[in-house]
């Protein structure tokens, strides 16, 4: 079956005084039909960038400077800035993590949507107002039909991001992109939104790239997981296999770090030592060198792609499947609490 | 990474002989959001006010942590800016080792008491003047509070502050946009732990930061705790956070504290449906598939809050008189729970 989306080898460049910048550095990922994939990874880690990059709004003078991006099997990335507009909002729908810059605040609700509908289908104004308020019920808003003729900021911030999540599925594109969804939302409302989210998507059958830095969030929605440390991919894998026997250094470590409800709450937090690189800064060979107790002469000077590790692919030369070439004497990890497998462990087979 | 290992045991209950270092009581602040005189004049609209702070009681025990945990809006950075004395509260006291942090008294007992407490805030790059080196950030405390005259002596403790917190001594002549977001908030913590305080408010101080960067500050904060015999109020919307820090927790709800207990209590036995709600809403990375309390609406306008209890718009176990009567305070177990549903404790009402 041909991907919803397929991103090849993508590279993208921010040219500054200080040199350019490789903010993208070839990384490549498919997206199902249907599926959920998230993408995680720390602020700076490259996740907004591959969003923007895929639906052609990169910020100049960021662009893509390689690689391919294919929407049901055609490419887009090459496409004019014309036939880009038409992708978005009819092949390609958009959710931000700010629900305000979605909407216009002069505009009311019902007119924003019937106009977005219009720009899709070929509908009279009448029918386009009924799908209008059609979708606003659909998302949850009560009274629907009197809302319509509301303004955003009469809405709550919850109530925005459902108004936002309908305009976005309005045209019922085939891939939605959703930058952080839930993250200016209270805790009471985000798991709300996100349920919503995933099965208007699944209803639909639109495929989901969620993009977060919640894992949690991934580890309740996504079928699939994609890890970014410094604009490239450490690890990709079903999102169990990711969560419960993460294969990358840097994937284990952040699992660890993730405070949870289950557990000991005396034991103390696993850390990572340091932080992730700035752009211009990033050491040669494997960008997370620095920071990984495994790392030995080899990751300073040659950078690793992506190996076949149990269910997932991992950048990281443990895997690499010649013995030889691997690190000397893998540490043994003291498993972390939860029970996450240490990186250099033999996964368990993943349903 | 540094592999989990476990850290000597926290007190665990609270000690019945232990002596409460901060004391809240009746902690009350209501914000004037009315127009000004003359516009309500001309434009009509009467007077608007909003109650942030709504009758808060609770006490620290010396050396423990007590979390503030509540969504957006519920009155935690107004009731920790009160705790500081930033804010003045509207009604109640807040008082520090016995001395009221806004009752009347001399300059001297003031400065003395200040001393005792700092706080460290959600964003670690707005904390810290951008313009002065760490060494001048760390030290202006010390200066502030007279305590080393000597500048030698004071550049020396900072050295001794900023290796405390995991830096370099060196790293007092960089600036601050020259840190990564944990780096600043350890240098934010290296200042409040200039005066030696007894008394740490932290205003979600890992809510800006990473989780791989959290770890660290949380750790960081525990291990100065163990050290130093730290207090801290400490503040987060994020309840696997609050698990790992607190002795003690408060939930808030427009204002109010809706349970209050010991946190292992609070986490494996949550009582108020607000707070297993809150439980419920954590995402479960857990992936065990548990099952959840629906969870329906959002945090209504805290300028005319539901009368009653002001949870009962959303609470799926409301009864008739809710939305009429305001729950008291009742004792289960070392928890207090305001809600009518465990009325039959009666006897015991605080
Ligand atoms: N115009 C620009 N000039 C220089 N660097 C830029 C520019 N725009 C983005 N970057 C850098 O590109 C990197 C990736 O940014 P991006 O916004 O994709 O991060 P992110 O993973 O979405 O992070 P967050 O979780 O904070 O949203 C960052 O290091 C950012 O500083
Ligand atoms: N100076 C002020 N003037 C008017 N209203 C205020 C002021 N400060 C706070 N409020 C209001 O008081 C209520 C409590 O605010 P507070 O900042 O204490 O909430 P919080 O629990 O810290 O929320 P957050 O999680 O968003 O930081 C809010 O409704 C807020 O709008
Ligand atoms: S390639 Fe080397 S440095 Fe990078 S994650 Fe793997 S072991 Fe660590
Ligand atoms: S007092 Fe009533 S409405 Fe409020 S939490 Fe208890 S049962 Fe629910
Ligand atoms: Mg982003
Ligand atoms: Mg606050």
């Amino acid at each position: 079956m041909t991907a919803t989306l397929s991103v090849r080898n993508l590279r993208v460049e921010i040219p500054t005084r200080a040199g350019v910048l490789r903010a993208i550095d070839d990384l490549s990922f498919d997206i199902a039909p249907g599926e959920v994939l998230g993408v995680v990874g720390e602020s700076g880690a490259g996740k907004s960038i591959t969003g923007s990059a895929i639906i052609g709004l990169l910020e100049p003078p960021g662009r893509v400077a390689a690689g391919e991006i294919r929407l049901g099997g055609e490419r887009i990335d090459d496409l004019g800035p014309d036939q880009m507009r038409r992708i978005r909002g009819r092949r390609i729908g958009m959710i931000f993590q700010d629900p305000l810059t979605s909407l216009n605040p002069l505009y009311r609700i019902g007119d924003q949507l019937t106009e977005t509908i219009l720009t899709h289908e070929r509908l009279s104004q009448r029918a386009a107002r009924d799908k209008a308020q059609k979708l606003l019920e659909e998302v949850g808003i009560p009274a629907a039909g009197a809302r319509l003729s509301a303004y955003p900021h009469q809405f709550s911030g919850g109530m925005r991001q459902r108004v936002v999540i309908a305009l976005a599925l309005c045209a019922d594109p085939e891939l939605v992109i959703a930058d952080e969804p839930t993250t200016a939302l209270d805790v009471s409302v985000q798991a709300q939104i996100i349920a919503l989210l995933k099965r208007l998507c699944s209803e639909r059958g639109a495929s989901v790239m969620l993009i977060t830095h919640d894992m949690g969030v991934i580890a309740e929605t996504a079928d699939r997981v994609c890890v970014l440390y410094a604009g490239r991919l450490a690890e990709i894998g079903p999102v169990r296999a990711v969560v419960k026997h993460p294969q990358h250094p840097y994937t284990h470590g952040l699992m660890s770090a993730i405070p949870s409800l289950a557990g000991d709450p005396d034991e103390e937090l696993a850390q990572i030592p340091g932080a992730m690189p700035r752009l211009g800064a990033i050491p040669d060979g494997c960008a997370f060198n620095p920071r990984c107790d495994h790392a030995f002469a080899r990751c300073r000077a040659e950078r690793p792609h992506p190996y076949s590790a149990g269910a997932s692919d991992a950048a990281c030369f443990l895997h690499d499947p010649d013995p030889a070439r691997r690190p000397p004497e893998p540490v043994a990890r003291a498993a972390a609490a939860r029970g996450i497998a240490a990186a250099d462990e033999t996964p368990e087979a993943t349903s | 990474m540094t592999a989990a290992h476990t850290s000597p045991a926290r007190p665990a209950a609270p000690d019945q002989d232990a002596v409460p270092l901060v004391e809240v009581g009746g902690l009350r602040r209501v914000f004037d959001l009315s127009k000004p005189w003359l516009n309500r004049m001309i434009e009509g609209g009467g007077r608007v006010t909003l109650t942030a702070v709504d009758g808060v009681d609770f006490s620290i025990n010396r050396g423990e942590t007590y979390a503030l945990v509540g969504e957006s809006g519920s009155g935690k950075s107004t009731i920790a800016k009160m705790a500081v004395g930033l804010l003045p509260p509207s009604a109640g006291r807040v008082s520090i080792d016995g001395t009221d942090v806004w009752g009347e008294k001399g300059a001297d007992a003031m400065r003395r008491m200040r001393r005792k407490i700092q706080m460290i805030f959600q964003d670690p790059f707005a904390s810290l003047n951008p313009r002065w080196r760490v060494q001048a950030i760390i030290e202006e405390p010390i200066k502030a509070f007279g305590l080393i005259a000597d500048p030698k002596d004071r550049a020396a403790r900072v050295g001794e502050l900023l290796s405390l917190v995991g830096l370099d001594a060196r790293d007092g002549q960089k600036f601050p946009h020259e840190f990564s977001g944990g780096q600043r908030q350890r240098i934010a913590i290296a200042r409040a732990l200039a005066s030696d305080p007894q008394f740490i408010v932290c205003d979600e101080p890992t809510s800006a930061l990473d989780v791989s960067v959290q770890a660290q500050v949380l750790n960081l904060l525990r291990d100065l705790q163990e050290r130093l015999g730290l207090t801290y109020l400490f503040i987060s919307h994020n309840l696997a956070v609050v698990r790992h820090v607190a002795t003690r927790v408060g939930v808030l709800y427009l204002g109010r504290l809706v349970e209050e207990a010991p946190a292992r209590e609070l986490f494996a036995a949550p009582k108020h449906p607000y707070t297993k709600m809150l439980l419920d809403a954590v995402p479960d990375i857990e992936m065990e598939g548990k099952e959840r309390l629906a969870i329906a609406g959002e945090i209504p306008n805290p300028v005319n809050p539901p009368p009653g209890c002001h949870f009962h718009p959303r609470c799926p176990f409301v009864m008739e008189h809710c939305s009429t009567d305001t729950p008291p305070a009742h004792l289960v177990g070392d928890a207090a729970v305001r809600c009518h549903l465990f009325a039959e404790d009666r006897a015991k009402t605080r």
